[in-house]
């Protein structure tokens, strides 16, 4: 007699734990595979997880088993026209060659690489792992404006939307209980009275059973004046204020859009800030952004047109600067907020805005914010960089400068700019 | 006949499979198929790769090589280069076969016949399973190794228990006793085994390894090898003898272990197992379609299902891989039955004392008494060959081109039988390594032998990563010497030095 059972409602992921194992010691392989697909993705093509590559050899698992040499036979079907005794000369790739290997390929063309997926989450991990946005402090107010509520047990008094209605009925049976008790004592002596006269044969009784029950029946509707519920058995829930720290960061995001940045440059200074833009998407769950773009003048964007949107000019970076600190003044007061910049630029500025630009960071940003990060994408220094370079020796915690050549430089300049630093 | 189709749609449903089940177990029983009551459990896709990676085991223990091959698998499945099989089926009892919810109704007939009535009489019946493997016990007994494997990584850490399973995995295929049979016990009693063998291992080792001479060693005295014989269960040996070894170590190379040998038997009779249960899900069919319970629909999908399961692409096509175990094994108990039935001249030489005979006695006996190696050798008739047009290719490395050596002919067929006898011979296409001595008194390196057969070398590279983990596992020196007919080492692989001396 067999049994049969429906399985499919069990869950399929058996292979969860073995799975994660097989990342686990792959993890440097694969974290090589992801930095360098993300020097050849589009800029749009972030999203998506990926093919992971791993050499086959890495991967195998050894047995013992024969070389190529030696005297061996092999039986194949489907002979066509040979006959005993023919000769012919040893096929390239070996046909000869034992099929007894398992995983070895024997179709001719071997099978070099092993090849699986990773979803997002885990491409995005593998990406941004040990990294963290540096100098992130709970800002820890004494005049905190920042609450959340918290439940703490409950009241007899509050507005109506906060009445708990369990609480409240139990409270109001607890009352009913109490309140009735004399009255149901009463009621049980009566009606066993009632039906000691009921059973006995005599029937002289009847005026007497009448009596008590109309007492009974008096009883009864005196209980049923007992309200149901009263004011005085509402409960409902307290929820008190408590003050929040707050850690909330803003990452103000600067790029030169100027006639000097090549299309290049661009499209390496884009795939920086989407790298940073998806490492604080991902790690921070109240982080805001700010995008400004520059040329002679700055102007806050949006996501999309700080992307993809043209312009062309000259190059003043002192007043995506000014902007930066008049936004940050404005909207983001450092006693609530974490402030970070990156700004992005090959490097390229009126020399007469260079000292503007010295001042502007060193006396309206930097007290201001955690930590200003910049990257320069040129293959030589420019003047900003010479300019920035005695900010760096002043401020090393809280300001850091990276050159980036070409597009492979980005993922490595962006781990430096925010690897997780040890104490 | 009157009688009604069991159904005739193309869905399936539970009442259904009931049904088709208990028709085609009376049928069964009809033919004297013996078999462990049947869990049929239905399952999806996913759940089948998952079933994959675990090398068809309800539950096993957690490493990464099982996630690497759901990986594999799960990347060819959804890239659509890989097809999932219609059903695994699992030696134990209650047989356990899992059925693809995908299948049509026809397909889950056909794999009730296969899986539950095929296989299962195959595991219940073959004298290999019967000797080898313990059906009650091997659910209990992965659970428990399981479960002491998951201890293991909590007290001792995920990556000791990795390295240690890495090495064991290496020696698998060495880690079974082809001769010797273990006797069977439960689950339960293996548990107070384990505890037991602690105290007991221990002690014993320290025995071997004691370093303090108990009288005065005459150096003339020739020196005993240890072991006194070779010893082909290299894990067995490893974990009765390594002598630095924690107990839990020598507890899961028992559990791998033993695992290999369970897998054993199902190694060596591939060819077998297959084609029996394709000759009875064929026959079954049949049956029910003789006897009408299905319809020409039914048949007809039913057929060609089968044609692709027993498909053999000739050695010229670019799908060839080998022989399909399949086809070879419904070819040849197809073909007992022809003999048994309609004996020609040819099978009344060849075959003297099966033509003629009962046909259903003699495939039982075909199928209980025999393993791949023995089965082609006794019973691959002269007919199948031509059938067949199986040819044999000579590949000396010492000529420069390669001889046919025979064909389906007359002259032939003998030579051809033996040596396709000889490609499902496991002693044959495993290198044969067993170990030879340990220095018990000097550095305790350990020495393993590999008998070379017909010239065949190792495969250098894969045998230093397999020396390394049997390093680990033994904890001092290992030295291979590839040893040919002659006696003379020609290879020799040691742990100590970097490169192999030719």
């Amino acid at each position: 007699m067999s049994i049969i059972i429906d399985r499919r409602l069990n869950s399929g992921k058996k292979s969860t734990v073995n799975r994660q194992r097989f990342l686990r010691r792959y993890k440097n392989t694969i974290k090589e595979s992801v930095q360098e697909q993300i020097n050849n993705r589009s800029i749009t093509d972030m999203e998506h997880g990926t093919d992971i590559t791993i050499p086959r050899k890495d991967v195998s698992e050894p047995v013992f088993h024969h070389g190529d040499d030696g005297q061996r036979q092999r039986v194949h079907p489907g002979n066509k026209e040979f006959h005993s005794g023919d000769r012919f000369k040893r096929p390239e790739g070996g046909e000869g060659q034992g099929s007894g290997e398992g995983e070895a390929s024997n179709q001719g063309s071997g099978i070099d690489d092993f090849v699986f997926q990773i979803n997002r989450d885990e491409f995005l991990q593998y990406l941004f792992e040990d990294l963290e946005l540096p100098n992130l402090i709970k800002k820890e107010l004494m005049n905190s404006t920042e609450y959340s509520l918290k439940r703490a047990g409950f009241t007899t008094a509050g507005s109506p939307d906060r009445l708990n209605v369990i609480r409240s009925l139990r409270a109001a049976h607890a009352r009913r209980i109490a309140l009735s008790g004399k009255e149901r004592l009463a009621i049980r002596e009566l009606k066993r009275e009632l039906r000691e006269l009921e059973v006995q044969p005599d029937q002289d009784n009847k005026e007497k059973e009448e009596q008590l029950r109309v007492q009974i029946a008096e009883l009864n509707k005196k209980l049923r004046r007992l309200p149901f519920i009263d004011d005085f058995d509402l409960r409902f829930n307290s929820l008190v204020k408590v003050p929040q720290p707050s850690s909330k960061a803003v990452m103000i995001c600067v790029m030169d859009v100027s006639g000097s940045m090549t299309r290049e440059i661009k499209d390496i200074a884009k795939r920086f800030f989407l790298l940073l833009y998806l490492f604080l998407e991902r790690n921070y769950e109240a982080t805001e952004v700010v995008f400004i773009r520059h040329h002679t003048e700055a102007r806050e964007c949006n996501e999309h047109d700080f992307f993809y949107a043209r312009e062309t000019g000259g190059t003043i970076v002192s007043s995506a600067l000014v902007l930066a600190s008049q936004i940050i003044q404005d909207r983001y007061p450092p006693s609530k907020w974490n402030v970070y910049i990156a700004q992005a630029s090959d490097g390229d500025n009126w020399d007469s805005d260079n000292k503007l630009c010295h001042d502007a960071i060193t006396q309206k940003i930097l007290p201001l914010v955690q930590y200003f990060a910049y990257v320069e994408i040129a293959n030589r220094h420019q003047n900003l960089w010479h300019t920035y370079k005695d900010i760096e020796k002043n401020y090393s915690e809280q300001f850091s400068q990276q050159q980036i050549h070409d597009q492979s430089g980005i993922y490595p300049v962006f781990r430096r700019l925010f690897e997780k630093k040890v104490e | 006949m009157t009688r009604q189709y069991l159904s005739t749609g193309s869905e399936w449903t539970f009442e259904l499979l009931d049904t088709y089940d208990r028709a085609i177990g009376q049928l069964a029983e009809k033919f004297e198929l013996d078999t462990y009551p049947n869990q049929i459990e239905v399952i999806n896709s996913e759940q089948m790769i998952d079933a994959y990676a675990s090398v068809g085991m309800p539950l096993m223990y957690h490493h990464w090589s099982f996630g690497k091959k759901f990986l594999t698998n799960q990347q060819s499945y959804q890239r659509g280069r890989m097809g999932l099989a219609y059903e695994i089926v699992i030696n134990s009892n209650p047989c356990i076969a899992y059925l693809m919810e995908e299948n049509t109704m026809t397909m889950q007939a056909l794999v009730i016949a296969h899986a539950c009535y095929g296989h299962n009489s195959f595991f219940k019946g073959n004298y290999l399973f019967r000797q080898w493997t313990n059906a009650d016990s091997i659910v209990d007994y992965l659970l428990f190794a399981r479960n002491y494997i998951y201890q293991c990584e909590e007290k001792y850490g995920v990556d000791a228990v990795e390295e240690l399973l890495d090495a064991c995995h290496a020696l698998m295929n060495q880690g079974v006793n082809r001769y010797m049979r273990p006797s069977a016990i439960s689950a339960e009693m293996e548990k107070n085994q384990a505890r037991e063998r602690e105290e007991y291992i221990q002690r014993n080792i320290n025995d071997l390894w004691r370093t303090v001479p108990t009288r005065k060693e005459d150096p003339a005295k020739v020196r005993k090898r240890f072991p006194a014989e070779p010893e082909e269960n290299i894990l067995y040996f490893v974990e009765k003898n390594a002598p630095l070894l924690k107990t839990w170590q020598r507890e899961l190379i028992r559990i791998v272990r033993k695992i290999a040998q369970y897998f054993y038997p199902q190694r060596q009779t591939q060819v077998m197992n297959e084609g029996w249960a394709s000759f009875w899900h064929f026959t079954l069919m049949h049956q029910l379609y003789r006897e009408g319970l299905i319809n020409e629909g039914y048949i007809l999908e039913f057929l060609h299902s089968h044609s692709s399961v027993v498909f053999q692409p000739d050695f010229d096509d670019p799908r060839y891989s080998g022989i399909n175990p399949y086809t070879l094994g419904f070819n040849i108990f197809r073909d007992i039955r022809r003999i048994c039935e309609h004996p020609t001249q040819e099978d009344k030489v060849w075959f003297p004392d099966i033509a003629g005979s009962d046909w259903l006695k003699t495939l039982h006996h075909a199928m209980a008494q025999y393993k791949d190696e023995s089965f082609i050798l006794q019973f691959l008739s002269p007919k199948v060959m031509r059938d067949m047009r199986l040819f044999c290719i000579d590949d000396d490395d010492r000529q420069s081109f390669l001889e046919v050596s025979a064909i389906h002919d007359e002259t032939g067929y003998r030579a051809l039988r033996e040596s396709l006898s000889n490609q499902y011979n496991l002693g044959n296409l495993e290198p044969n390594i067993q170990v030879y001595d340990v220095d018990v008194r000097g550095d305790r390196s350990l020495t393993l032998i590999h008998t070379m057969h017909k010239g065949q070398n190792l495969h250098s590279d894969t045998a230093m990563e397999i020396l390394k983990h049997l390093h680990l596992l033994w904890g001092f020196d290992v030295k291979l010497n590839s040893v040919n007919s002659k006696g003379e080492i020609e290879h020799s692989y040691c742990t100590s030095e970097t490169k192999s001396v030719a």
